[in-house]
């Protein structure tokens, strides 16, 4: 069956992880790890992004040159703090991968947004 | 001129009952069965409209089979064969996933598999919005037209035509696979199919909207939804619980409504007009949906609808039972509606005081700030405590939040037989 590839987009409470210790954010990484080996077969690509305090917005303004701006695109309290690009067969398989996947924070604070790629 | 030749069928209007009738009880087969061949919503839904206006012809002539659902889908199916072989169908870039071979040579009408489950599984799939998949299954499973559709949502048919247009394109774009769940997901899908049918069934019983309070078209396709679910899961637990709700409310039917037609609360119906037959029937049912060990949200439901169908008065119903049903719901699935009824009901069970404070407890859940039944509950509980002044407002708070003018009706004459006291 022909694959398709979807977008995996976390989203967590920034603050929350800000506030961790380095032993909470061991825990997560680790998790993460076990997640890749489990999900080897599947993931494209992977990224941990660095804190939203740290993005910079760059807009065209109008005339012909551009705006630069501090900060991230949408200011909410949970913020993208990484993504996986996977492959799989269809959006239940991708349901299935999300599940899986582990969260920071407390429960419901965190969500997976799943996203088809063209 | 000669004459016509005396029709040798059984005639127009005969072959149009079959045909209507074919239309009510085969549409999601015959659609489901057909999307085996085109792997395409559109296209198997055009096949299969085909197939019903070429069965008003040929059933008024050459007689109506005997086999109405396996003709109509020999037909659409070689409508779809003949137009994929024409390439006159442009293929989508992303048509729908089947776990299985499509079809490609004409039907023989013989051993079609029933692939109904699929067609339901996908139009109520969780990543669809609730509302797109009450419309989606109107549309494809109960075969309605976007205009039928659109009436039953109460919007307008460009509206309508927009929503099922973006759900089949999110259903390609995201690819949703057309395929019966692993039995992994199974129960939580079921649950997702179980919410659009008693949505649907909600919206009858209760109609937000409009100049009727019920909605019995919406009942009536409910409730042929839960039966169909019915045949197609015999064994599912749940599956007994909603269609057990669905009868044992729905009994209460020629009691809810006085003779100016106006809503008769629970406590007040005659249960004499109650449907015995169905609540019989609904009782059945609610003992298999039990057998599951928990029950789930829907067998409780029923349950809850069952104590209240087995009281013989409002007086006499077994509050603390409900109570109990109530706890078990609200560990399963809680939702604040079924905390505020679970106060009322400890309300009854354990007198006004205790239902106060049960309310209390409630009073911080901003999800129910905006809702006018906590505020007639605690209204309810304060007058029968003798705090008419403080009940007064409470009854004048619910009537902040309802729009709805025979509930304002309602509230109002509260309001006034407090005041004249």
């Amino acid at each position: 069956m022909a694959m398709a590839r979807y977008l995996l987009l976390i989203h967590d409470r920034e603050a929350d992880y800000e506030a961790a210790d380095d032993t909470a954010r061991r825990a997560l990484d680790v998790a993460h790890d076990a997640f890749s080996r489990e999900h080897k077969d599947v993931i494209v690509a992977s990224e941990h992004l660095k804190p939203t305090s740290t993005a910079t917005v760059v807009r065209e303004d109008g005339a012909g040159g551009h705006l630069v701006t501090d900060g991230p695109y949408a200011e909410t309290k949970e913020a993208l703090g990484g993504y996986y690009i996977i492959e799989v067969s269809d959006l239940d398989a991708a349901l299935a991968v999300a599940k899986r996947l582990p969260f920071f924070g407390r429960t419901g604070d965190a969500a997976v947004e799943v996203r088809p790629l063209f | 001129m000669p004459a016509d030749p005396p029709p040798r069928g059984p005639g127009k209007a005969a072959a149009a009952r079959a045909v209507a009738e074919a239309h009510r009880g085969e549409w999601a087969f015959v659609l489901a069965a057909t999307v085996r061949v085109t792997r395409d919503l559109d296209l198997a839904e055009e096949c299969v409209q085909d197939a019903y206006a070429k069965a008003l012809v040929a059933w008024a002539s050459g007689g109506i089979p005997a086999r109405p659902g396996a003709w109509l889908t020999t037909a659409a199916r070689n409508r779809a064969v003949d137009v994929i072989r024409r390439n006159a169908f442009i293929r989508t870039a992303l048509p729908l996933l089947a776990d299985d071979e499509p079809v490609t040579g004409p039907a023989d009408g013989q051993d079609i598999p029933d692939e109904r489950l699929r067609l339901i599984f996908t139009c109520c799939h969780p990543a669809l919005a609730p509302q797109d998949r009450v419309a989606l299954t109107l549309r494809l499973v109960c075969g309605l037209t976007t205009a039928e559709t659109a009436r039953a949502f109460l919007v307008g048919e460009t509206a309508m035509a927009a929503r099922i247009t973006r759900a089949k394109k999110k259903i390609t774009a995201a690819r949703i696979p057309y395929r019966i769940p692993d039995s992994e997901d199974l129960p939580e899908r079921v649950d997702a199919v179980l919410t659009v049918v008693d949505l649907l069934f909600t919206t009858g019983h209760v109609a937000p909207d409009g100049p009727e309070l019920l909605r019995t078209d919406l009942i009536a396709r409910a409730a042929g939804l839960a039966a169909m679910l019915g045949d197609l899961l015999p064994g599912d637990a749940e599956v007994a619980g909603l269609r057990a709700l669905i009868l044992l409310t729905d009994a209460r039917r020629a009691a809810r409504l006085d003779t100016a037609g106006a809503p008769v609360l629970l406590a007040d119906q005659d249960r004499g007009r109650w449907d015995r037959a169905a609540i019989a029937e609904g009782l059945v049912l609610v003992r298999r949906a039990l057998r599951r060990r928990p029950p789930g949200p829907f067998g409780l439901r029923a349950a809850i609808a069952a104590v209240h169908a087995e009281a013989p008065t409002w007086e006499e119903t077994d509050w603390q039972e409900i109570v109990g049903l109530y706890d078990l719901l609200l560990r399963r699935r809680p939702t604040p509606v079924a905390a505020l009824n679970r106060a009322v009901a400890v309300g009854f069970a354990h007198g006004p005081m205790a239902g106060l404070a049960a309310l209390d407890a409630l009073a911080h859940d901003p999800r129910l700030a905006a809702y006018p039944y906590a505020s007639v509950a605690r209204g309810e509980f304060l007058d029968r405590l003798g705090r008419a002044a403080e009940a007064g407002t409470a009854y004048r708070e619910a009537l902040l939040h309802t729009a709805n003018a025979v509930e304002r009706e309602f509230l109002l004459d509260r309001i006034a037989q407090i005041e004249l006291r």
